[in-house]
């Protein structure tokens, strides 16, 4: 986070310098940094945006295994234009928004910027960073999908998916990482518990309240009913994929190969194993039996406690913070389906709810004493007082209502023309064969192709 | 006895099912069927070639009840499973020679 602020510099900066020319660009170039250290920290973070580029794998195979074999298809499409229209979008708008204030439209840091070179204090590449700053943006466009599932009209999804890449995410992380008034303030969030998966997430939970329950998800009395995912492995292998990209996601997050990453990445795997047995003992005593999902659920319960965290806490309390986040995801998926919330995926309470855990987590387990900080604010616990928790609180809180109000504007304005929801004749078949002509396990033997239309 | 074989759409096996339970219906078998009747299959393209799916899916549900039930029984899966549009299915009933419950070896209407 701290390097990110110089970062959010360094970019206003570089921005500045390619509007002013040539002789400006000089400067910029003329650096006195370590270079086998400058090029380990750009391979290093290439390599940690192709592990959070690669996370969409995973959320596209969580969230087509945990929904109906007949909406694959569907859920998969979206997977694949929270990428590829989030990209486009982010660049073309989100990133400047989010960090240089400047050049607010057009891609002019493309031609600006391929050969930038690092500032002094600073040694990542612009075209680097953009590609890791894109792979997050299209992590917190994806979280929604899963909790739309089985009911969304893809024309309108699409609407979603630009505006919040373009738009909604770039502004929080403006706040954030671009320097705004949470970092200001002293809010602290690492790789973005609350900047990326509580803006996914409470995206998700507008979402899913404003489209409303799946056909046949309560019971004329109310009652909710399981629908079952159509297939356990695909959606396993999605979370051990997830799992695999946020050593990208966290270890990333400290945009340079230095000491600090291997204790990052430990922290987050502990957090992850932390997050998984809570879930497992918190659904065998709650519903008698442990629940294969809701451990899938629980380690990325885990990964989100400590997305915010993994830099500023300590081994120990990276744990409990998995720990606790696993046991909050069984009580947050039971309660939201109590309130009618029809998330089929989970993806509120493991990227919403646990998402803003993991944010007030740094505020209490926060560490400035530990060996591996040299600088820094203690949490409640030990020995910095509420300051750093109020921090948090204030921060949770305000990137809560801005996008609980901007996505419910949004989805109710998706709504209003028509185009969020399909047809209920529809969604009872499928939205693969209705919205995209082909079932997601097929065309089956008993389908005949009979006409090509083109040669 | 009678056989009474229904086919009905797939979403609503759970009402069907609940509706049975309630004029005391003691079990039923479903399938995973596919098929045409009135209703057709549709046409839909996959990379640019069209392609005609004939059959849609659909369930099959039998049960076996005694002669005196056996109307109650379809009027009961008619009326739940009827949503007035194309494609709710058919109902139809066929005789029964002899039911026995296997772990019990009772035969006739004791076995149902």
């Amino acid at each position: 986070m701290r390097r990110k602020l110089l970062l959010g510099a360094g970019l206003g900066g570089l921005a500045l310098v390619a509007l002013a020319g040539p002789a400006h660009a000089q400067e910029a170039t003329d650096i006195p940094l370590d270079d086998t250290q400058m090029i380990l920290d750009n391979i290093f973070l290439l390599i940690a945006a192709v592990l959070v580029i690669f996370m969409q794998a995973g959320f596209a195979m969580l969230e087509a295994g945990l929904t109906s074999a007949k909406n694959v298809g569907s859920i998969l499409m979206k997977n694949m234009v929270d990428f590829c229209l989030g990209a486009l979008m982010f660049g073309l708008i989100g990133y400047h928004i989010a960090y240089s204030g400047e050049n607010l439209f057009g891609f002019s840091w493309l031609w600006g910027g391929y050969d930038a070179a690092p500032t002094t204090d600073y040694s990542i590449m612009l075209p680097v960073d953009f590609l890791f700053q894109v792979a997050f943006a299209a992590t917190a466009a994806t979280i929604v999908s899963g909790a739309l599932a089985g009911r969304a009209k893809f024309s309108g999804y699409l609407i979603y998916t630009a505006l919040i890449t373009a738009f909604i995410y770039p502004i929080v992380v403006n706040w954030q990482w671009g320097g705004g008034w949470l970092a200001e303030m002293g809010f602290q969030d690492f790789a973005g518990s609350t900047i990326v998966h509580s803006v996914g997430g409470w995206a998700a939970l507008m979402g899913a309240i404003i489209i409303g329950p799946r056909i046949g998800k309560y019971s004329a009395e109310g009652k909710p009913r399981a629908i079952p995912g159509h297939n356990i492995v695909i959606a396993m292998l999605g979370v051990f994929i997830l799992f695999v990209g946020w050593f990208g996601f966290n270890p990333g997050s400290q945009l340079a190969a230095d000491i600090e990453v291997p204790r990052i990445a430990v922290n987050t795997a502990m957090a992850a194993a932390g997050g998984g047995v809570a879930a497992l003992f918190t659904s065998w005593i709650v519903f008698r039996r442990p629940d294969v999902s809701m451990v899938g659920n629980g380690i990325l319960a885990g990964l989100v406690s400590i997305t915010a965290g993994a830099y500023l806490m300590d081994g120990w309390t990276s744990t409990i913070a998995g720990l606790i986040g696993g046991i909050i995801v069984v009580f947050s998926v039971v309660g939201l389906e109590r309130l009618k919330v029809d998330d089929p995926v989970g993806a509120v309470s493991v990227h919403g709810v646990c998402g803003a855990w993991g944010t007030l987590a740094v505020g209490l387990f926060a560490n400035a004493n530990a060996p591996f900080l040299d600088e820094g604010i203690d949490g409640l616990f030990f020995g910095g007082g509420l300051d750093l928790f109020v921090d948090q609180l204030v921060g949770v809180v305000a990137v809560f209502a801005f996008v609980v109000v901007t996505t419910g504007i949004l989805f109710s304005a998706i709504k209003a023309i028509g185009m969020l929801r399909v047809d209920p004749e529809h969604e009872i078949e499928g939205l693969d064969v209705t919205e995209f002509g082909v079932p997601g396990y097929g065309p089956d033997a008993l389908a005949t192709i009979t006409r090509p239309t083109a040669s | 006895m009678q056989l009474i074989t229904a086919i009905i759409k797939p979403h609503m096996l759970d009402e069907v099912k609940d509706a049975l339970r309630s004029v005391g219906v003691q079990g039923i078998t479903v399938t995973e069927v596919k098929g045409f009747g009135r209703q057709g299959g549709h046409t839909e393209t996959y990379r640019g070639a069209e392609y005609k799916i004939d059959f849609v899916p659909k369930v099959k549900l039998e049960v076996v009840v005694d002669d005196a039930a056996a109307d109650g029984v379809v009027s009961t899966i008619a009326e739940t499973a009827r949503t007035e549009r194309i494609g709710d299915g058919k109902i139809w009933t066929t005789p029964v020679g002899q039911v026995v419950r296997i772990r019990t070896g009772e035969s006739g209407p004791d076995a149902i």
